[in-house]
């Protein structure tokens, strides 16, 4: 019975004495402290600050990021549905700086010298580096909606960050009448949260189920297939009456006409190839690319940042990491995270590359919880390591996968406790 | 006398970093764990458990018990499929290593009291000191809702019991009815 034997005990001893002769003196006697600047606060740059700080306490790191606050988009579907406040999903930088020592600076940065190893801020800031970390999460190709722009955002809203839109769409859901319709138009693939908008759906459902039992939902859907979406719509099925007579949910994909061209906010009204569709609410989503610093610093291949999967490292500019929805990860989604999961990766190549090292071998891991009724939630896993050609981030034969079909109504109950639990210690984990 | 030297052989163990194999370090593994389990084991919940401070026979046994499918899970069955034995093994020590953290939980002193006292009674022969982590797994600063779970798990057949531990919970749910099992966890629950 007992598992922990004397080979272990050898195998162990033996490796304390290799790691002593590696490690024995450590990165104290160096002349010169090694900064590094990371540039975003959202899960990849404050992951990466706290653990950067975490394992090597004599680092001088610094995040720049324009908001005084972070409000996380996972989670805030929630709000649409009225289960949670804006209040109960927005984090000060408080304990990055206080617990973890790491330099809060809020400001923007506008441009990255990677030849010079600088960062400069739209204060005039120059934060000299020795590694940069960059994770400005994704930005909208506002184009590719004729109609759409930041301003029609204010009264369309995108709520696709996380902040004043998403109390904007949630005021019109509380202001739209019994009957109403709501309108989200779905952005075409890659997107950060594949399973977010089809969220939105259900949380919106959830909220009308109670207080508007007459409204509908439309998705109008530039694919022909979405993430999770056999237990979508077996979970609208059971709740909403998907595909009856008397469905709240109604998914109109690529193959249907979902395709949305333009939005005239005047009339309400939403142009798709299947016909013009009116909203009382309308929530567009649109396509999306690697946030403007990215673009600015020279990171960007079509549209999001090429990495070496091994490190993050740019394969653009070197000493300077990428993380997050912004960087091409493939196969890990644009998730929180993964964004979390990759941020360690590249915290250990850093710290390895200052230690003089080779990398060592990376492990990833994706856990997403999407929440379709109060007792009702369905997730999606993996655990991914780097292919023998180092070129794609691959998840491992037999693991991961979505949670079963027709699950028992305690497993669905389950996985609420567990997104929220997914919630609470993801945010702790990167900031707390 | 036995348990005393197993726990000092896993103290000594526990202070040597691991071997260096081929593959990501134990550490790497562990850190991607923590997006649910809290940074280095310690959950701030609601449910998801804390693993730091986790007997390491404990860990590999629920590990290899989620990937042969001999426990029940939501998703740790995906997730643990993901991990060769030996990797599973090396998280485990990785675990034991870190202090756990325990949150406050809201518990009611009338249902501590009676736990505690069902708790000396009928289960602190194999979950010492009030349940602190050992062999026997980790109940004290637990996560209320996940001993729920697991209990649930237990009571339904969808975990198989531990020995003795069956008898022993039918037995107290016999003697104090309904309430013990819920009285039990509030205990747990309180402590930090």
């Amino acid at each position: 019975m007992n598992r922990i034997n004397r080979r272990d005990f050898l195998r162990l001893a033996g490796g304390s004495a290799l790691a002593a002769g590696t490690f024995g003196f450590p990165g104290l006697l160096l002349a010169n402290t090694r900064k590094v600047v990371v540039v975003g606060g959202g899960v990849g740059g404050c992951t990466a600050a706290k653990y950067l700080r975490k394992l090597d306490p004599t680092l001088d790191v610094t995040l720049v990021e324009p908001k005084t606050h972070y409000t996380s988009c996972f989670m805030s579907n929630e709000v649409l549905s009225g289960d949670r406040s804006i209040e109960s999903i927005t984090f000060s930088y408080a304990d990055l700086k206080d617990r973890y020592g790491v330099n809060v600076i809020t400001d923007s940065a506008v441009g990255i010298d990677p030849i010079a190893k600088e960062v400069r801020t739209a204060d005039g800031a120059r934060l000299a580096y020795d590694a940069c970390v960059v994770s400005p999460g994704v930005d909208f190709k506002w184009e590719t909606i004729e109609g759409y722009d930041a301003q029609v955002a204010e009264t369309i809203p995108h709520a696709w960050f996380a902040g004043p839109q998403t109390v904007t769409l949630r005021n019109q859901l509380l202001a739209m009448p019994d009957g109403g319709s709501v309108v989200i138009v779905a952005p075409p693939n890659p997107y950060k949260c594949p399973p977010g908008p089809y969220e939105r759906a259900s949380q919106i459902a959830m909220y009308c189920k109670h207080h508007k039992p007459k409204s509908k939902i439309l998705i109008l859907d530039p694919k022909a297939k979405f993430s999770k979406a056999g237990l979508f719509k077996q979970g609208w099925a059971q709740h909403y009456g998907f595909e009856t007579d008397n469905s709240m949910i109604e998914w109109v994909g690529a193959e249907q006409g979902g395709k949305v061209s333009a939005v005239d906010p005047a009339s309400g009204t939403v142009k798709a190839e299947g016909g013009d569709f009116h909203g009382d609410v309308i929530n567009i989503i649109p396509a999306q690319k690697a946030g403007k610093i990215a673009h600015d610093a020279d990171l960007v291949e079509n549209d999001w940042c090429p990495v070496d999967k091994r490190t993050f490292e740019s394969t653009r500019h070197p000493g300077i990491y990428v993380l997050g929805d912004a960087s091409s990860a493939s196969k890990m989604p644009k998730s929180a995270y993964a964004a979390n999961s990759q941020a360690k990766v590249a915290v250990a190549a850093i710290l390895a590359r200052f230690a003089g090292q080779e990398p060592g071998e990376p492990t990833y891991v994706n856990t997403c919880y999407s929440i379709i009724a109060e007792e009702h939630g369905i997730s999606v896993a993996a655990v991914y390591r780097l292919s023998e050609d180092g070129k794609v981030i691959d998840s491992i034969d037999g693991s991961g996968g979505l949670s079963p079909m027709d699950a028992s109504a305690e497993h669905r109950k389950r996985e609420v406790t567990y997104a929220h639990s997914w919630f609470r210690n993801v945010i702790d984990d990167m900031m707390q | 006398m036995k348990k005393t030297v197993r726990h000092l052989l896993l103290a000594l163990l526990a202070t040597f970093p691991t071997a260096q194999a081929a593959g990501p370090t134990a550490q790497a593994l562990a850190f991607t764990c923590a997006g649910c389990h809290g940074t280095d084991g310690s959950s701030v919940g609601p449910s998801s458990p804390s693993i730091a401070g986790m007997d390491p026979d404990v860990f590999v046994d629920a590990m290899l018990d989620y990937k042969n499918e001999r426990r029940s899970s939501t998703i740790m069955k995906r997730i643990a499929l993901g991990y060769t034995d030996e990797q599973i093994r090396e998280m485990g020590f990785f675990f034991y290593r870190q202090p756990l953290r325990v949150k406050p939980q809201q518990t009611d002193p009338e249902m501590v009291a009676l736990g505690k006292s069902l708790h000396d009674s009928y289960c602190e022969k194999c979950h010492e000191e009030g349940g602190r982590p050992g062999d026997a797994g980790t109940l004290a600063g637990q996560w209320m809702p996940y001993l729920e779970h697991a209990m649930s798990d237990y009571l339904n057949d969808q975990r198989r019991w531990p020995r003795k531990m069956e008898r022993k919970v039918k037995e107290v749910v016999k003697a104090e009815g309904e309430r013990a099992i819920p009285a039990l966890i509030q205990y747990y629950g309180s402590q930090n």
